[in-house]
Order: C-alpha cells, then structure tokens, then sequence
C-alpha cells in the first residue's frame, strides 16, 4: 500500500478503504511515525474476530519494555480478520508497517466517520509538530 | 565482582546427590495406601534439583557475590532509603522467643512480643501524630490500599458515595493501581514545577464525589510542600480524606508530623525508615496511622492493654476486616522496634537531620558539574538531571548509572519521576560519612569528563554488561527447562 | 551514635560548603507553625547492651516452640529448617540489598529469583511462577482477582468453608469494594460439599477456590472440583501446602489454573506470623495477568546469559490505575530461603518429609483417639493435621491446661466454626518425636488440674 494514499487518525493509525465481495472493507495499522516513537516494540495484543469497533475507541495495546501504548479504532464496524502473526513477528511492524504490518480488517459500518480522518499531507503536517 | 558466570543450580545438580536425609520414621508405619487414596499420590516427588550441601553453600555463596548491598557498598537510591542495617537488630530477631512463636499460641504466652507490639503502636501514633494504628500490611503499597479500604468503609458508613481518589502524576505508580483495586476511580492532579500540589488544579478536580488526596510530603523531588496545610483544608472542606504516602519519613522524624499538616491516614515503610532490611525486594511491612474519626475501621487484628495484660482484638463492628493472614511481618515490625528503641527522641531527630545534611551537602558538590533544577536547598534526597550534557553530547542519565557501578558506587534511581528530564535522582542517607559523599561526587565528575562511546559501554568491570531487556520481554524466558 | 559518621567537625565543614548557619536552616522550607517545638514523647536511647537486655528479657517472656512442644498448624507450622538456609540467607550481599533495579549489580538476586521460579513451577507442575507475593492469605485473593480480570466475568467467586478462614476473611475484605459476590458452600464433612459447589458455580463464575489439603488437614475431591468448574468455564484456583507435594499430586495434575500457597514451611520461622511467602503459579496463558515481579532469562552486550525483571509493563510502575495490582516489592528474602531449602531438600528430602508428617499425623491420630473422650470429627483422609472432637466438650479450659505443661497442644475451632466448638485442629509435622507425641496424648489424656500460669 502506498503511503500517501491512506488515511490516518490522529493517534497514528492508518486505514485502506476497499470493497470486497460487496462489502466495505477498511484494512487498519499504525504509522511507520508510530512505530519509530514506540521505540523496540515486546508485546502486541488484539482484539478477537467479530468484535464491534468504534471510532476513537481502545482495541488493543502495543507494549515495549517500559510503556504501553493504547490502539484507537479509526472506524466503527465489526473486526473480520485479525492479522494474528504480527503478535510472533513484531519487527514485521517497523519493516513494513504499511503492508505485512497490517493489524485488521473491519467491515465498516458507515461511511461518514471517514471524513474524521487525515489525509497524507495534513497527518504529515501533524507528525512534524509532534517530533 | 568476578566476571564469571554462575552456573543454573539445576545445571550442577546430579541424580542421587543428597543435601538432606531425614531419619526414619521413629513411630509405627503404616503402608501409605492405607493413608492416602491411590487417586491423591503422585508417583514420584516433584522434579527438584539433587546437590550436596557443600555445592549448594558453593552455588548461593557465589551468587552473593554478584549483587551490591548497603553491607558492600555506597547505594544512593532515591526515594528507596537505603540505610544501613543494624546487626544488633538481626541478631535479636531471631532469638527464639520472638521467631519460634506460632501465630495461634495462646495469648498468655505471647505477653512479651505484645508488648513490643504494643509500644510499636504507641510509638508510630507519637512520631505520626495519628492515634490508630495497625502493623497488618505487609509492604507500604499494602499499607495505601489499606487505608483506602478504610475510607471506602468511611463513607460506606456515612451514606456518602465518593467515588474518585486524586494522585498527583508525580505520584509512586502503586497509588493509582491500590485506588483501583479498593474500588476507586483515579483523577489525575497536575503537579506544579517543584511537585507540589497545584492548588488551582485542585480547585478544579475537587468536588463531593473525591473520598481521598493521595500526597507524598516530603516529596519525590526533596522538597515539603509549603503548602500542605491549605491543600489538606481545602480537601477537609469538601468531606474528603487526606492520605500521607509515608516514604520520605526520613526528611522529618521529630521535626514535623503528618497530622499537623492535616494527614488523616498514612503508611510507614521500616525497611526504609526505620533501618529493617529490604532483602533483594523484600519482605518490608506497612503499618498504617490514621485518626481517631477512622480507628474503628482498621484492620485486625490489634494489640490493646486489658487489664494489665496484652491482648488482640479480634473483632470490632466497623473493621474492614483482615488484609493479610495472622498478625503481619512480625519479624520486620521488630527490628523496627529495636531501631526506634535504640536512637530514642533525640536520635530519631538527628537521623533526620544527618541526612538532610548528606543530601544537602552531596548537592552543593554535584551542582557545580550538574544541573539540580530545583534550587540549592533540599530534605533528605534532590534530582538532578543529565538533559544539558545529553543535549551537549549525548550523554544520558542512564550512561551515567551505569558507568558509576564500575567505580564501585551503586547507580541513584534514574528516570524517575518523570517530569525532570533525564532524572538522577540521589538519596545519601544518613549513615554514610562525608568521605564517601566527596568520593561519590568526585568520581561523577570524573566521569562526566569520560569519552561519551566509553560511556555507553559502561559498565565494564561488573558482572555481566547491560542486558538485553527486549529480548527478554519478547521471548519471555521465565524458568530453566532441561533440554 | 553508632549508626551515624558525622562529627561535628564534619557537621561544620559540610555546613560551610552547602553556605548555610546552620543545621535548622537546612528546615527553613518546613513552615515554622508545623515544625514540632517539643522532642517526640518516645522512651529515651538504648545502648546495644541495653537493647539486647531489654528485648531479650522480654523475648524470654513468650513461650516458645523451642521450649513447648507444638501441635499448631492452620498454615503456619514447625517444619525443620536446615543450617544451610540461615546461614546463606543471611550473607549481607543478600539481604541488605533491594529490589534488582541495576541488573548488572543484581545477578545474584535475579538468578536466585529465576531459580526460586523454576522451583516453584517443578514443585507445582504449572508453567510459570511470579518472584513471590506477600504471604499465602494474599496470594490467595491476588489469584482471584487474576481470575475476574482472566475470565472477564465479575460476577462471582465460588469458595468451600473449608478453604481457610482467613484466607476468606480477606477476599472478604478486597471483594467489599468491588461488584463481585463471594459464595462459600458448606463443609459439613470436613470436605466440600460438591453438590452444593455444582450448584454454585454457573456461568457467572470467575473462579474457584480451594484448599487441598484444606484447613481441616483433609483431601479434598480435586478431580470432581475441578470437572465443575471448568465445566462452567470458571478457573480452578488450589491453595496447596508445598510440603504435601513430597507426596500428593501437584495441583497442575489436577488441572489447576493458578496454585497459591503459604511458603512459610520451606525455610522461614513462624515468627508469629510473618515476614511470609505467598506462592504463585499458573498457567502460560495468563503470564500477563501474573501479579509481582517476573525475573526473566536474556543476554548481555558480550552475548553471556543473564536475568532481568522483565514483562514489568504489567506493573504498577508503568500501567498505574490499570496494573495487574499494586503490588510493589515481593518477599525477595523469604523466597530465597524457600529456594535453598527446596535444594537442600530435593526430591528425595521433600518426599521423605512428606512421609514422615504423614506417618507421624496418624501415629498422633491414633494415640489421642485411643482414649474415649477423643474422636476424630471427620472421616476424611488427612494429610499432616486433622479435627479431634472433645467429647467433654472442654476444649478451651483442655488446651490452656495443656499449654502450662508445655504442649502448644491444639488450635480451637469455636472462632472460626461455632457448630466446632467441642473441636481443636492438631498438626504433626517431621519434627515431632514418638516420645512427644506420646507425651502429647498422655497430657490431654490426663486429668488436667488447674495449675496457674
């Protein structure tokens, strides 16, 4: 997936809209800007298929050795696919956060919280101000 | 230390070694199949490592020598108090009279240690200034949240559903964690520069629904809160509870207690206060002092005088009941005992005047090469911080810690608390001498001067060189196996 | 003073250097209104000559088990402690250290702790062991709240009378707070009631609590106790006595999920009471629900095996409010002695203790119950205690007579179990001798006069 065509939350997750067999799928993951803060990344936990998500809510924890960093739901829907190799691979995250490092899958609900989100350049713009 | 690695004891051990052989039975034996129910038996003993006595003395002696200790050497850990651990104290807990008593023996022959018990008591509401007193907790994070057990049941009985407990975000993370479990929600209160309480942050977040404030005084930094006393008004006058986190005690013995800056409930740490060893982690203990408004609602049991005799009381209506099995660590509670005994009023006054003196002297030495951003002045321990020689070149408190081991100095605490920068933060005690400071601040200031890759190897001469800790949280490792 | 260095030459020379008058000038930041103006009301100094006079003069003031023979367990017991504990145990490298902080000067503590887990994990047949909690009474309510947070149903926690009192006592104490109701079925037979336990457990159930041996020294029917809970998706929590497991099977062969136990028994004093070790262990899957500190196996720079503290973002220290528990420090000096004294002993040691206890209880057992004015209350299988019935009913005025002829002959059940108020509680451990024993029961055999304290 190319970067510069997702978009992001504010707490640095980045979502892929596509349709799939007629659904609307939104593929999740954190930012390779994420990542780098989040320093050597131990632990990683997800929530299970089936779950409903909501916008700007907790559905996981990333944890390194010394802190825990919540995981917000970009979207509301329903999880449809957990990516449950990440937890074993979590370098996986750092090489490749926009493809391997891919977190889930969720069948959104609507369409309309998408316009919460950022595009490239603005969540670029948040980034720089952050670092 | 030796730079050699200490083997697995269950890497030594050799099928038919034999440390210990218990005598035969000397009374009538029975088949065990008679005894026990085929179901219940396991078909052989538990998998344990098989050594003679002489590798075990071996393999532990040679683990001893791989840790630091206040008996080997200066430990300037910050907010933990690492004084020196009288022998004498050792030596008189474990005299049979006071180790070999069994928690349900009758009363009758338990008046001596109720009295040591007692005057424990009497001992801690005097230096507290809080009347009611229970030595049940067995470490001070026991101690917090029994005491807001004890302002849960407060309220309870009052009718009055308080719901939050306020904790400074400089606060010990044990604060937050013990408001949970007692059932409370958490608010934040933002500190001001100096840790104190932000009175107007108060204002904000104080309200009917807050049972208990969660204070340390003296502080995380070394300072007292001046304003203690209006934080402790303010928070009366809405029906709340004021908790003394009692760590830094050893700023203040004889020169202020907790109750006149309107403390209603506090613990006290004897491993670090009152000189009762910390064991690698413990055991420690927690006793708690609250007023007199909250004495029905202490754990039991108590020791009470009834009738020229010594007593527990086992029950009382409003308790919160038991935090812990039988009494609590007795044995720390001792050496607790014999320490107070031994330095007496003024004694306990001057513990807390030399180690003003040591911090306050260690400071004036280390803010000529380091910064302190707060000030010149401190109780018993002070933060510095490595921000300006990390910005000028790289160099990080952490680097600074590590390489203080190889000239045989224990590290400060490092990165805590969490709003100075690069935190180091000392804590001399009072039972080291001035030659020991003037070494410790010389030294650091050699090293300040060291190569800056010198220092992020560091440390070179100790045991092993820094551990990979992420690889021990990724792959958790967390018991030996045979292959 | 003896614990102090600085003269007062010192004293001057350091308060030259820091630039104040002064020692009281070093308080000037305590408001003066809250400065005390009188010497704390404490008794007055005590040399080491004194100290030593005055605690050893009290201390003769107990009778202890060295000089009364005892029969009292309820978790606490006279075990044999070999020589090896105490002494290593107290090398000052080890016990005037503190909490692995620095874990290249703190090998030796966190290799210990390894070791002790592995230990623990041998001893129990689960997976994983903390470094230790606070003593078996808060193990206990430290599983269970393991347990609601694991199975995320809070709705209740099934527990048997015959778990100990205090232990029950406690959970009481921590559930008060929180939404979770604590059930507790009968015992009427000195064991479990299961249909009772059937029927109490249900899908609301976090957990289940017992202990096996229980507080009566019997068996419990681990093999149906844990089939109903797990049948309901409630966690089986055992309380166990480390010592049993010389013998009986390890709560991991029963399928228990978490096992806690009092640790006092392997090497530690009773002290009346404490410093103790609570015991835990469970199952891999709830490694990250563990209470404590963790020691864990890595490697160094230069590629050498070393420990750490590790999985800490559990803790306190860093996840505050939403922490596994408040738990700060564990018991690192008491698990030390547990672990030399599990080396000490070994397999063999262990099993042999076991046995004796074993031997020894029933030999008691049959002493005292050979008198008519003694029964046995339950007909269980025990372990190292049992319940005697007095059929005179005499049981208060019996043990306080006993004990002023020095036999620490028996706990009183009256407190804990009014329907027990004619029962003792007798434990028998391998230190006990025939000729005690047989002291013991012709003792409360005996017409028992008054004879004042």
């Amino acid at each position: 997936m190319n970067e510069e065509q997702l978009l992001y939350a504010p707490t640095h997750e980045w979502v892929h809209v596509a349709e799939e067999n007629g659904e609307r799928i939104a593929t999740i993951g954190i930012s390779a800007f994420a990542v780098e803060l989040l320093t050597d990344l131990v632990y990683m936990e997800l929530p299970e298929v089936g779950k409903e998500l909501i916008q700007g809510e907790e559905f996981g924890e990333v944890e390194s050795v010394k802190a825990v960093s919540p995981l917000y739901s970009p979207v509301n829907g329903q999880v449809v696919a957990v990516n449950s190799e990440l937890p074993d691979r979590l370098e996986t995250l750092s090489d490749d956060p926009y493809n391997e490092g891919w977190i889930l899958k969720v069948k959104l609900a609507g369409d309309a919280e998408l316009a919460n989100l950022m595009d490239y350049p603005t969540y670029q713009k948040q980034c720089a101000e952050e670092g | 230390m030796k730079d050699r690695n200490t083997p697995l004891i269950f890497e030594r051990s050799r099928p038919g070694r034999r440390a210990t052989c218990m005598p035969s039975a000397d009374v009538p034996v029975r088949p065990i199949e008679d005894l026990l129910p085929a179901a219940s038996r396991a078909a052989e003993p538990p998998p344990l490592p098989e050594l003679a006595e002489p590798d075990i003395v071996r393999h532990f002696t040679s683990l001893s020598t791989r840790n630091m200790a206040v008996d080997t050497h200066f430990y300037p850990l910050g907010s933990c108090t690492m004084k020196y651990n009288p022998k004498r104290n050792e030596r008189l807990a474990s005299l049979p009279g006071l180790a070999d008593l069994h928690p349900y023996q009758p009363e009758d022959s338990l008046q001596g240690l109720f009295h040591i018990l007692h005057e424990l008591q009497q001992m801690l509401a005097e230096i507290s200034g809080l009347p009611g007193v229970t030595l049940q907790p067995a470490a001070g994070a026991h101690g917090e949240l029994t005491a807001l057990m004890i302002a849960a049941a407060h309220f309870r009985r009052l009718g009055q559903r308080r719901t939050k407990v306020l904790t400074p975000d400089t606060s010990h993370g044990t604060n937050p964690a013990s408001a949970r479990m007692a059932g409370f929600q958490t608010v934040t209160l933002q500190s001001t520069p100096e840790g104190y309480v932000d009175l107007d942050d108060l204002e904000t977040k104080l309200d009917e629904q807050v049972a208990v404030l969660m204070v340390t005084n003296p502080n995380t930094l070394g300072l007292f809160d001046q304003q203690i006393r209006q934080v402790s008004e303010r928070v009366h006058a809405r029906g709340g509870l004021v908790y003394l986190d009692g760590a830094n005690m050893n700023a203040i013995l004889g020169i202020a207690r907790p109750s006149d800056f309107g403390a209603d409930m506090m613990h006290f740490n004897p491993h670090k206060t009152f000189s009762s060893p910390h064991g690698g982690g413990g055991p420690g203990a927690g006793p708690v002092c609250v007023s007199q408004a909250l004495e029905p609602y202490l754990p039991l049991p108590i020791v009470a005088r009834v009738d020229s005799k010594y007593r527990l009381i086992q029950e009382r209506p409003h308790s919160i009941g038991r935090v812990r099995s039988y009494f609590g660590n007795v044995g720390v509670l001792v050496r607790a005992y014999c320490y107070i005994r031994t330095l007496g009023p003024a004694g306990l006054r001057r513990v807390s005047e030399d180690a003003v003196l040591n911090a306050n002297y260690l400071l004036s030495l280390i803010k000529h090469f380091l910064v302190v951003p707060h000030g010149d002045r401190c109780l018993h321990e002070f933060v510095a911080s490595a921000a300006e020689v990390k910005k000028t070149r790289g160099v990080r408190g952490m680097d600074l810690a590590k390489r203080l081991l190889d000239y045989g100095f224990h590290a400060p605490t490092v990165y805590f608390p969490l709003t100075v920068p690069e935190a180091i933060m000392i804590e001399p005690t009072e039972t080291e001498s001035k030659e020991t400071l003037d070494a410790f601040a010389e030294t650091l200031f050699r090293i300040l001067e060291e190569p800056l890759d010198r220092l992020q190897e560091a440390p070179y001469t100790t045991p092993i060189s820094r551990p990979d800790e992420v690889q021990a949280a990724r792959k958790p490792i967390l018991r030996w196996t045979c292959d | 003073m003896a614990y102090l260095f600085n003269t007062p030459e010192d004293q001057s020379q350091m308060l030259a250097a820091i630039g104040v008058e002064s020692l009281e000038d070093l308080f000037a930041s305590v408001p003066p209104d809250l400065r005390l103006s009188e010497p704390l009301d404490l008794p007055s100094a005590l040399s080491e000559l004194e100290l030593v006079q005055h605690v050893t003069g009290l201390a003769a003031r107990n009778g202890s088990s060295v000089d009364r023979v005892c029969f009292l367990g309820g978790g606490s017991y006279d075990h044999f402690v070999p020589a090896v504990v105490d002494s290593l145990a107290s090398r000052g490298e080890f016990y005037t250290s503190y909490t692995p902080y620095q874990p290249e000067v703190s090998q030796g503590n966190l290799q210990a702790m390894f070791e002790y887990q592995t230990m623990v994990c041998q001893l129990t047949g689960l997976d994983v062991s903390n470094a230790s909690l606070y003593d078996g009474g808060s193990a206990t309510i430290e599983a269970v709240l393991m347990a609601l947070n694991a199975t995320r149903r809070e709705g209740k926690v099934v527990t048997s009378r015959s778990l100990h009192p205090e232990y029950r006592e406690i959970m009481k104490t921590y559930l008060a707070n929180l939404s979770t109701e604590l059930v507790t079925v009968d015992a009427a037979e000195g064991r479990t009631d299961l249909s009772a336990l059937a029927a109490a457990v249900d899908s609301q159930t976090a957990c289940v609590v017992i202990g096996h041996p229980n507080f009566f020294g019997a068996l419990e029917s681990m093999g149906e106790v844990a089939r109903i809970a797990h049948e309901a998706g409630a966690l089986l929590i055992q309380v166990f006595d480390p010592i049993s497991l010389g013998l009986l099977k390890r709560p991991g062969d029963w399928g228990a999920d978490i096992a806690v136990a009092e640790g006092q028994s392997l090497g530690s004093p009773m002290s009346f009471g404490g410093p103790y070790l609570g015991l835990m262990a469970c199952r891999e899957s709830f490694v990250r629900r563990l209470p404590g500190r963790i020691a864990g196996q890595t490697t160094d720079r230069r590629g050498r095996r070393c420990w750490v503290l590790t999985l800490q973002t559990r803790e306190q220290h860093i996840r505050r409010a939403k922490a596994t528990s408040n738990i700060c420090t564990n018991q690192g000096l008491i698990a030390l002695r547990a672990a030399i004294y599990l080396a000490a002993m070994g397999p063999h040691g262990l099993r042999e203790t076991a046995e004796l206890c074993l031997q020894k209880a029933h030999y008691a057992q049959q002493k005292l119950t050979a008198a008519s004015r003694y029964q046995l209350a339950f007909a269980q299988p025990t372990f190292k205690e049992f319940v005697v019935r007095d059929s005179r009913s005499d049981v208060a005025h019996l043990l306080s007579q006993a004990e002023r002829r020095g036999w620490l002959a028996g706990i009183p059940l009256e407190r804990w179990y009014p329907e027990l108020h004619d029962c003792f509680l007798v434990a028998v451990t391998e230190k006990r001798t025939r000729e005690q024993i047989e002291g013991w029961a012709d003792c409360l055999c005996s017409d028992l006069e008054d004879v004042p304290f």
